[in-house]
């Protein structure tokens, strides 16, 4: 019978919850790396016991952590990231230059295929790539150095590299996106990069429809369709049809198009799920009610999901990289906010139930479904 | 040999209990000291200092005999209590924040 593995990482250490494929009983792992913040934990496609964890505090810096046991042990590896060159200057949040600093990595994304090369993306914003396990790391310097680095700002959250999407039906095609940036494509591996930005509108920058300065706050793809991608930004959950060379807003009914994290169900391409966040300025959800929202037309039509949410009395946050599908029948969907509960629903969203209530602030959740 | 306290972060690192004891060859200083700990413990590399610019990490402290050593000269000599072993070298985490 298969099972799900759902890797979780909080503000003070990593979580492993397993089950079986009913996804109703469930073992709550002790915290690995206590005391340590946990950006991401990700499994790799091609070898499911071989995770890569990014383990990062305010007093010892970065460490990257892999396993090849599926989690129950670990082993730091590299954790050297070097900006290739001279690493320049951005703008800062006075408009002034600042040198690219390394802060932390927010996001893991192994190779789809060999489990030994990983992608990190980080702060700031850059995107590197390891071959060896995570041993060594190298920049792909194609992305800061293509010609708008030196005009990108960072958002509140810091100037991050948060998402990276790998084509599965194009091994040279990447996507990344940036707060406050915006969303970049390479066709070529990651040695050119350009912005694919053409239709996002954000209000906070001075020129709306500008090429870059977007505040992107996550994307999601579906794997069978490839050229789909969707978009939740600071405002407005954005659709692509033709790979970012274009994007229309999907917001449609929602109660408020803000919000952090957007994910694909696993088999129908055109139900995506967002969590409506109140605004820029009060990160919690409208009126108190949690609510995962579902369109079943890749957006603009959403219905509410609430059955098992608490709707009163509820002002947490679901983060970007805090929610995350399985690929059993039916979906299972799994979502981690701040307040330290992570909700699953084992029917593609029409009720959900906390699988654990009390963790630290949840920052990322990833899930493998394991034969 | 000299004594080094770590914190509790660093020490689950390194898995290791207690204080470290090292062999400095030559001058014992900052710098010195640091380099020992990260060839015995290679996992503490970047910990302690940046691992690109070497530069201690903003919220990390250095206290020995009494006193704040933090801010001198990662090439100073450290003081001849630490060097005979009658004192230890702390490696503090700052007080900063939950």
């Amino acid at each position: 019978m298969s099972s799900v593995r759902v890797l979780v990482g909080t503000r003070k250490g990593a979580f492993v919850l397993t089950s079986d494929g009913k996804r109703q009983a469930w073992d709550i792992s002790a915290p690995y790396f206590p005391g340590w913040e946990i950006y991401h934990v990700k499994g790799s496609p091609a070898d499911p016991n071989r995770l890569y964890a990014s383990q990062s505090n305010g007093w010892f810096g970065q460490l990257i952590q892999r396993s090849d046991d599926g989690g129950a042990t670990w082993e730091p590896v590299g954790n050297q990231f070097r900006y290739e060159g001279v690493p320049g200057t951005h703008q800062w949040y006075d408009g002034t230059p600042h040198p690219w600093e390394f802060a932390r990595v927010w996001h893991l994304e192994p190779s789809l295929s060999d489990p030994d090369t990983v992608f990190a993306g980080v702060e700031d914003a850059a995107l590197f790539r390891s071959t060896d396990g995570g041993q060594n790391w190298h920049e792909l310097p194609g992305l800061r150095a293509h010609g708008t680095g030196s005009s990108w700002q960072p958002g509140a959250g810091g100037m991050c590299l948060h998402t990276i999407i790998l084509d599965p039906s194009d091994a040279e095609r990447l996507f990344v996106a940036i707060s406050a940036a915006g969303v970049f494509r390479t066709d070529n591996a990651g040695e050119t990069w350009r912005p694919v930005n053409r239709g996002l509108r954000s209000e906070g920058i001075p020129d709306p429809d500008a090429e870059v300065g977007h505040c992107v706050h996550r994307l999601a793809m579906h794997p069978s369709r490839p050229d789909v991608l969707y978009m939740q930004k600071h405002w407005d959950v954005m659709r692509s049809e033709d790979a970012g060379e274009s994007w229309e807003e999907v917001s449609g009914d929602l109660p408020t198009d803000f919000g952090f994290a957007i994910d694909v169900h696993a088999h129908e391409p055109e139900t995506i799920y967002v969590v409506p966040i109140t605004s820029d300025s009060e990160h919690f959800p409208p009126d108190g009610r949690l609510r995962v929202f579902r369109s079943r037309a890749g957006g603009n039509e959403w219905e509410p999901l609430t059955k098992g949410l608490p709707q009163s009395h509820c002002y947490v946050n679901v983060l970007r990289d805090a929610m995350a599908v399985d690929s059993l029948d039916a979906c299972g969907v799994y979502f981690g906010t701040t307040g330290g509960q992570v909700y699953a629903s084992a029917d593609a969203g029409d009720s959900w139930a906390p699988i654990v209530r009390d963790l630290p602030a949840v920052l990322s959740v990833e899930v493998q479904t394991l034969p | 040999m000299i004594r080094v306290v770590l914190p509790a972060h660093l020490r689950t690192l390194a898995q290791l209990e207690g204080e470290v004891e090292l062999e400095v060859v030559g001058s014992l200083t900052q710098r010195s000291l640091i380099d020992a700990l990260e060839a015995r413990y290679a996992v503490l590399q970047g910990t302690i200092r940046d691992p690109v610019t070497q530069k201690r990490r903003a919220f990390v402290r250095f206290f020995a005999c009494g006193d704040d050593l933090t801010h001198e000269p990662p090439d100073a000599p450290l003081p001849e209590a630490v060097v005979t072993g009658a004192e230890p070298f702390f490696v503090i985490g700052a007080m900063a924040g939950g």
